[in-house]
């Protein structure tokens, strides 16, 4: 006796960290003497109780289903490899190109502008983004893929996934399946897509995925989010997140706080401060190693129809300090999600951000989607001619990002003035 | 539990944060001179002094009475009950002598270890009740911040998950009501290095008891801007065979701190638990030269590591309270250049330990 207790699947934990190997450490010998059993792991611990009529024996089996050893996850190597990608992704002045769009996303952006939603006008729409020039190898790290893109390939045959490793961006893969709702709370949701993620994860990892990302989604209202929805979407990120780092793949975890709403800019600091805390405490209690991770939030802003207006410096000392109470430095990486912004503010919120005077121990950077992609849209209109300048558009909005990302980005239009004016003094954050 | 009901007003928040940034300002460490009754009775036998409120009394003086120069490394002296209330030979209120000099006055406010049934000798910290109201007296009388303590122990069964949840728990409780009054809370969840653990074991320890931590103040509303930790450092236990280097201690430890301490804690004041005055400093130093991003101050919240040399220079002979100064105000400021990752030890053999390489197989 004195091996770890094997945990519930029956594999012995590596026993790496027992130094006290051979004996059993107890002052309490007699009373240990009962439980000095060579396996006692959680599943048999119920029908052992039941078995048991002394009391103390009953909470002394208690003691040993703790979790004070370390079976490690993760292998040294695995641990640098996953703190290179995420390192690689946020580099400095570089940002996430969010292209994951699934199939009926993409038809909310195509019709607007007259395509239909066949695969081939989504091949090729990729395609304008990921031809685009060397310009933005030096502020794009990441591209998120969706299933369908990561198979599909250019006009002359170059498979996607391989056109972007091979300019040094690195290739992502959005793994989960959509929401569904959490029966008796009020319309709120969890996502779903555990099911063979190991398999799935491991055979992108083979076919070029070096990370991954899973979008959660909580909502503020008068009685949301609730404690359930914050749990169990922290929990189901933290499962995600630890089988993507045993595949080699580096988890995007992204509990977004929708923006809907009147609520003002406190409120939704305060509870995006709750259910961050919720989320890394979850991926601490799942072993997840944090160095290889990267957190894909939202920005702390008032509800969309919040009749009170905030500037990008308040909603950027808002974002830094909700994140600086909750996300540990040894996160790689912060890349916002634009949610509903336009672009113009999603980059002029991004360069607030990284100007902000407080300390910032992570990159801050971008993860987006329509805040990279709308100009593009609305130039392509579908049509072969127009490819070009809506690739311009991107690169431009790639560029932008980039140097928001640096904190140096200096908007043209009517938001400069508003970038000049001081933080609010006596805002409570 | 969406709603926030704010527990603080923004004048009480920059109270407390202000008083939190002197405490731990650049070089500047605390001094834990809060042993209760019964600790000082250990401290004093050893020097063969008798255990008198006046023998307490007169070593405290020694130390408070200190150069005012030593103020550039304390930024905070943690204080008993009894010493709150104790007079200099000048007459003057030990407070009153401490914060003249332009230190941060803080007082121990738990009541002691108390055992939590059903487990492995394990252990709660009581001290809750009343406790407001003792706070705020505290504050009338002069303290700005307050330490609690509380205590796991690694073994093959501990700590257990609740020992870890009660603990944190009860530390959340006392920070949330020490910042209703005005006191800052130090947070100090003591991992003890008993044991023949090894440097891994430890760090996984203290990072669930940490994350542990931070999640229990957070669901408290604890203002963390306004919050100290004191933690122990990531140590192998007293028996572990194996031995390991300043370095390794270090990253071991600022490792675990980067996984489970937000950036908003301004400080960090580590324990010295059972390391020599030495030990303590080389390790606090190593601390701030660690190649990683630390966000917080890391500094030092000792009691024996800064007071061992005095006593023995002390042995209760008053003439001998310049010798005790002497070597108090030295180890205070090697620990105030530790906090700053500037302290050069004279002897050549401790300057060869500090070259060492990083254990490079160590996975962290």
């Amino acid at each position: 006796m004195g091996s770890a207790p094997a945990n519930a699947a029956g594999s012995k934990p590596e026993d790496r960290n027992s130094a006290n190997t051979g004996t059993c450490n107890s002052s309490k010998a007699s009373s240990l003497s009962a439980v000095n059993k060579p396996i006692i792991s959680e599943a048999f611990a119920i029908d052992a109780v039941s078995q048991i009529d002394k009391p103390e024996h009953v909470l002394i089996l208690r003691v040993w289903t703790t979790m004070t050893h370390q079976y490690p996850a993760l292998t040294a190597e695995l641990k640098k490899e996953l703190q290179d990608i995420a390192q690689r992704i946020v580099a400095p002045g570089k940002g996430i190109l969010a292209a994951d769009e699934s199939t009926g996303s993409m038809a909310k952006r195509l019709n607007p502008i007259g395509v239909e939603n066949t695969e081939e006008n989504r091949r090729r729409y990729r395609q304008l983004l990921f031809t685009a020039d060397q310009r933005i190898d030096s502020c794009i790290g990441g591209v998120i893929f969706f299933h369908e893109t990561l198979y599909q390939k250019t006009d002359d045959g170059t498979p996607f996934a391989q056109l972007i490793k091979d300019r040094g961006i690195v290739v992502g893969i959005k793994v989960d399946k959509g929401v569904v709702p959490l029966a008796g709370t009020n319309g709120e949701t969890t996502t779903q897509g555990l099911d063979g993620l190991s398999e799935r994860c491991a055979q992108y990892k083979k076919d070029g995925a070096d990370f991954a990302k899973w979008r959660c989604v909580l909502k503020i209202s008068e009685t949301t989010p609730s404690q359930l929805a914050i749990l169990e979407n922290a929990n189901v990120l933290a499962r995600y997140a630890s089988i993507c780092q045993q595949n080699g793949i580096v988890p995007i975890v992204e509990p977004e706080i929708l923006p809907d709403g009147d609520h003002d800019l406190k409120r939704c600091q305060y509870i995006t401060e709750k259910v961050l805390a919720a989320v890394y405490k979850a991926l601490s209690d799942h072993h997840v190693y944090l160095e290889g991770t990267l957190l894909k939030p939202n920005m702390v802003t008032p509800g969309h129809s919040c009749p009170t207006k905030f500037s990008g410096e308040e909603i950027a000392m808002a974002t830094v300090t909700a994140l600086r109470r909750t996300v540990p430095p040894a996160v790689t990486g912060v890349t916002f999600l634009s949610g509903g912004q336009s672009e113009e503010e999603a980059s002029v919120n991004l360069n607030a951000i990284n100007t902000c005077p407080l300390t910032k121990p992570w990159a801050l950077t971008f993860s987006y989607g329509r805040a990279l992609q709308a100009s593009a849209l609305n130039a392509w209109k579908g049509e072969l001619s127009n490819e070009k300048s809506a690739t311009e558009e991107f690169i431009k909005r790639a560029q932008a990002n980039g140097l928001a990302a640096l904190g140096k980005y200096k908007t043209s239009g009517s938001a400069g003035a508003a970038a000049k004016s001081l933080y609010v003094a006596n805002h409570a954050y | 539990m969406t709603h926030q009901f704010p527990g603080l007003s923004p004048e009480q928040k920059k109270e407390l944060s202000d008083i939190a940034q002197r405490i731990v300002a650049p070089g500047k460490g605390i001094l834990a001179a809060d042993e209760s009754t019964g600790t000082m009775g250990k401290r004093l036998q050893k020097i063969n002094v008798e255990n008198t409120e006046e023998n307490r009394r007169i070593f405290r003086d020694i130390l408070f009475s200190s150069d005012p120069s030593i103020a550039n490394s304390i930024g905070g002296v943690i204080f008993f009950h009894e010493t709150l209330y104790q007079k200099s030979d000048s007459g003057k209120l030990f407070p009153q002598v401490v914060k003249e000099k332009g230190i941060v006055v803080g007082i121990k406010v738990d009541k002691g270890t108390a055992g939590l049934n059903g487990t492995d000798g394990e252990t709660t910290t009581q001290g809750l009740d009343g406790l407001s109201e003792r706070c705020a007296q505290y504050k009338k009388d002069g303290c700005d911040f307050a330490k609690w303590r509380c205590v796991l122990k690694i073994s093959h069964g501990c700590p257990s998950a609740l020992a870890i949840a009660e603990n944190a728990n009860v530390l959340a409780r006392y920070a949330s009501i020490c910042q209703q009054n005005g006191l800052v809370p130090i947070v100090e969840p003591e991992i003890l290095p008993d044991g023949d653990h090894d440097l891994q074991r430890c760090q996984y320890v203290t990072e669930k008891v940490l994350a542990a931590v931070y999640k229990a103040l957070n669901d408290h509303h604890v203002y963390l801007e306004g919050t100290l930790l004191k933690p122990n450092m990531v140590t192998a236990g007293h028996s572990c065979t194996k031995k390991y280097t300043p370095e390794d201690v270090a990253l071991a430890t600022v490792t675990t701190l980067r996984r489970t301490v937000p950036g908003a804690v301004p400080g960090i004041c580590f324990l010295s638990g059972g390391q020599s005055e030495e030990e303590a400093s080389l390790n606090l130093n190593a601390m701030n030269q660690v190649p990683l991003h630390r966000p917080w101050k890391l500094t030092f919240s000792y009691g024996r590591a800064l007071q061992a040399s005095a006593l023995a220079a002390w042995v209760g002979k008053v003439a001998n309270k310049k010798a005790a100064q002497e070597a108090f105000c030295t180890r205070a400021k090697i620990n105030g250049l530790a906090s700053k990752g500037e302290y050069k030890p004279a002897t050549p053999a401790s300057q060869a330990a500090m070259q060492s390489l990083y254990t490079a197989s160590y996975v962290y």
